[in-house]
């Protein structure tokens, strides 16, 4: 007991929560910004996948770290149009569509890296983020070497919890946004493009997904690997729903699932005898799971999710 | 001004042309990867085609990997008929998979005319259990099952891996994370001498032809298509919606155990962890491919199984990554998709009115 004590308490161990955190910080509020305007976006896990390898790629072909973050938000923001116009205008399964796009994304990630590297053993390496150790922040005790000696995409995706929740609560374009999400007709008498705004955020959140794939091809790791968004996108639609569409608690939320995470790689040394490893690797989604189940009876969604709206017709 | 009309119940040449025509505009898609890729495309259309009609051996391969697909295109089917969204069909394939390893490779030695159908029925089981823990979580506590099947295939193949390296290992395996053979008399008849098809498929094609007819003419399939179109006035005519849901749930369920008790007692022998490229995830294309009709199922199977035989072939042929038959098949579906509200809408011009001038 006294051994979990310690681990909560020491700073490594929460820099590694948020290290581990960002992708889903940059996962959770793209789901969110796309279902607040009613479109529940599935795209998530294979808008991942091609943030990773397009902003992967960007770098290795020389663009600079951040020419690649870059690149990676136009890829995502290009798949989020895709899923915009078949659910939007087009009014199609909010499911299926996601899936599509999941399935369209990741597999043109895989062929467009093998047909751009058709004979690597060893996966190409790039020069990732460093970690920042920013004077006088870095210095306050605790929050110094936990937050601001990370690299500088966990800063941007803290800087993104500020950005989205100043949008959605402060700005007439938030207004409008979570209106669309709850009542489009509202929107529309109000002379505002119901199209225009959900797929705007669509967009806007597929953007934000997909730098939550190229943390890890850029930040966490600094090559790309198949199959390397394992669940991660889905796990952000679980988290949504937990952190009740709240940019907050949806940082609080990916920050709790990465403190769980980062204590069961350490359990796993301190017990990994006595239980097989893969218990540890189930954890995460079945803890997804239990947040899904206590949260749902609660959950308030915005209530024109899923629904298709057309213009003229009500 | 353009407007965007519901058209009337699509007729029979847009419920057929529809898919037909989103496979083959998928497929001439596929040119632009391929031309990127520097591949001659003619060569490589011939290639694929050679790949799948070329012999007798090559359309026997795309019968056999049409099978899985037509089980998780029966299981997505079913379930999305009744707005069930169950995207877990890969983790109830592997589910029936441990059940026909954990009963067929002498846990029991018994001829096979009782393994056999004990392996199926257990296979089916186990996968029927797997999709109802979402269906009550859904049913119980409003949980959403596309997330909770999602994160579920993540679940069970990490615990098959775990299986595999301890209570289903196989102790003759050399170390390797595989679990013993399945009984020589447990194993599914092949169909054909020196080819891998295997009785699996005509398994599927009967139920196919079962899930048609049920879905068609029973009151069973009548419930379970009013619970899909409208779950609020379906309750409101006395409809058990919950228990509706729970029933197709189950046969989801077990439809894609089946998947994977026909690959693993039909084609593999035994169990691994990499049973399945993906079979779930692909059945949701076939399924949508099919219109969701489960005879439509078997013919979507057929060809998304030849775009996989053959760009294989032609991928070893002509050096082309065989990541492209995943993207033909999703640029499929995502056509195919499109193709659907083309045919149930109509973009129509209002012409300004005449002489208003």
């Amino acid at each position: 007991m006294m051994d979990i004590l310690q681990i909560l308490l020491s700073e490594s161990f929460w820099a590694a929560s948020l290290r581990i955190a960002t992708p889903l910080i940059f996962g959770v509020l793209g789901a969110l910004l796309c279902e607040k305007s009613g479109v529940l976006n599935l795209g998530i896990e294979g808008i991942f996948a091609a943030g990773a390898m397009c902003g992967w790629m960007a770098v290795w072909l020389g663009a600079g770290l951040w020419g690649g973050v870059l690149v990676a938000a136009l890829a995502g923001a290009f798949f989020g149009l895709i899923h915009g116009i078949l659910t939007v205008p087009l009014g199609l399964s909010q499911h299926v569509s996601g899936l599509g796009v999941t399935l369209f994304a990741t597999s043109l990630s895989y062929f467009t890296y093998r047909t751009a590297l058709p004979n690597v053993s060893s996966p190409p390496r790039i020069e990732p983020f460093r970690a920042l150790d920013i004077p006088l922040l870095s210095d306050i005790p605790f929050l110094g070497p936990v937050v601001f000696q990370q690299t500088a995409m966990t800063m941007l995706a803290l800087l993104m919890v500020l950005v989205v929740w100043y949008v959605l609560n402060r700005t007439a374009l938030g207004v409008a946004l979570q209106a669309v999400g709850d009542n489009p007709d509202s929107v529309d008498a109000q002379g505002l493009s119901v199209y225009g705004l959900r797929i705007g955020a669509v967009m806007a959140g597929s953007a934000l997904m997909a730098l939550g794939g190229a943390f890890l091809t850029m930040s966490a790791f600094d090559a790309f690997f198949f199959g390397m968004v394992n669940g991660r996108g889905w796990i952000c639609i679980a988290l949504v729903i937990f952190a009740s569409w709240k940019p907050g608690k949806a940082l609080l939320g990916a920050l709790l699932f990465g403190a769980f995470d980062a204590l069961q790689v350490r359990l796993q040394t301190e017990v990994g005898a006595m239980v097989p490893g893969q218990v540890f690797l189930m954890a995460p989604y079945v803890l997804s799971i239990i947040a899904l189940v206590v949260a749902a009876r609660k959950a308030e969604y915005p209530r024109a999710l899923l629904t298709p709206w057309f213009k003229g017709q009500r | 001004m353009i407007r965007i009309e519901p058209r009337n119940a699509p007729g029979r040449l847009m419920t057929l042309g529809v898919p037909v025509l989103s496979a083959v505009i998928a497929l001439a898609l596929a040119a632009i990867p391929l031309a990127l890729a520097g591949a001659d495309i003619t060569v490589a259309y011939g290639e694929m085609i050679k790949g799948v009609f070329g012999s007798v051996f090559a359309f026997s391969e795309m019968l056999t990997r049409a099978t899985p697909l037509m089980f998780t295109g029966l299981a997505a089917a079913l379930a999305f008929r009744a707005k069930l969204w169950n995207i877990g069909a890969e983790g109830q394939l592997y589910l029936g998979a441990m059940a026909a390893v954990a009963i067929g490779a002498g846990a029991v030695d018994i001829p096979g005319l009782f393994l056999i159908p004990l392996i199926i029925i257990l296979g089916a089981a186990a996968g029927a259990a797997g999709m109802a823990v979402p269906a009550l979580l859904k049913t119980r506590f409003g949980a959403d099952e596309v997330v909770t099947t999602l994160l579920l295939n993540f679940i069970i193949l990490i615990f098959v891996q775990m299986m595999l390296e301890g209570a289903l290992k196989d102790p003759m395996g050399l170390g390797w994370p595989q679990s013993a053979p399945i009984l020589d008399q447990g194993m599914l008849p092949q169909l054909m001498p020196r080819m891998r098809v295997h009785s699996g498929l005509i398994l599927a094609l009967v139920l196919a032809g079962i899930a048609q007819f049920m879905l068609a003419r029973s009151v069973w399939g009548f419930r379970l298509r009013a619970v899909g179109e409208n779950a609020a006035a379906a309750r409101h005519a006395g409809i058990g919606v919950n228990r509706s849901l729970f029933g197709v749930a189950i046969l989801s369920g077990g439809l894609a155990g089946l998947a994977g008790v026909s690959e693993v007692a039909g084609l593999k022998g035994y169990l691994t962890a990499d049973l399945s490229p993906g079979f779930g995830y692909t059945g949701i294309v076939v399924a949508m491919l099919a219109g969701l009709s489960p005879v439509g199922v078997v013919i979507s199977a057929l060809f998304i199984a030849s775009v996989f035989v053959g760009a294989d072939s032609m991928s070893r042929a002509m050096g082309v990554s065989s990541y492209l038959a995943d993207l033909v098949v999703s640029m499929s579906l995502i056509c195919v998709l499109i193709g659907g509200f083309v045919a149930r809408y109509r973009i129509t011009r209002s012409k300004p009115a005449v002489g208003a001038t």
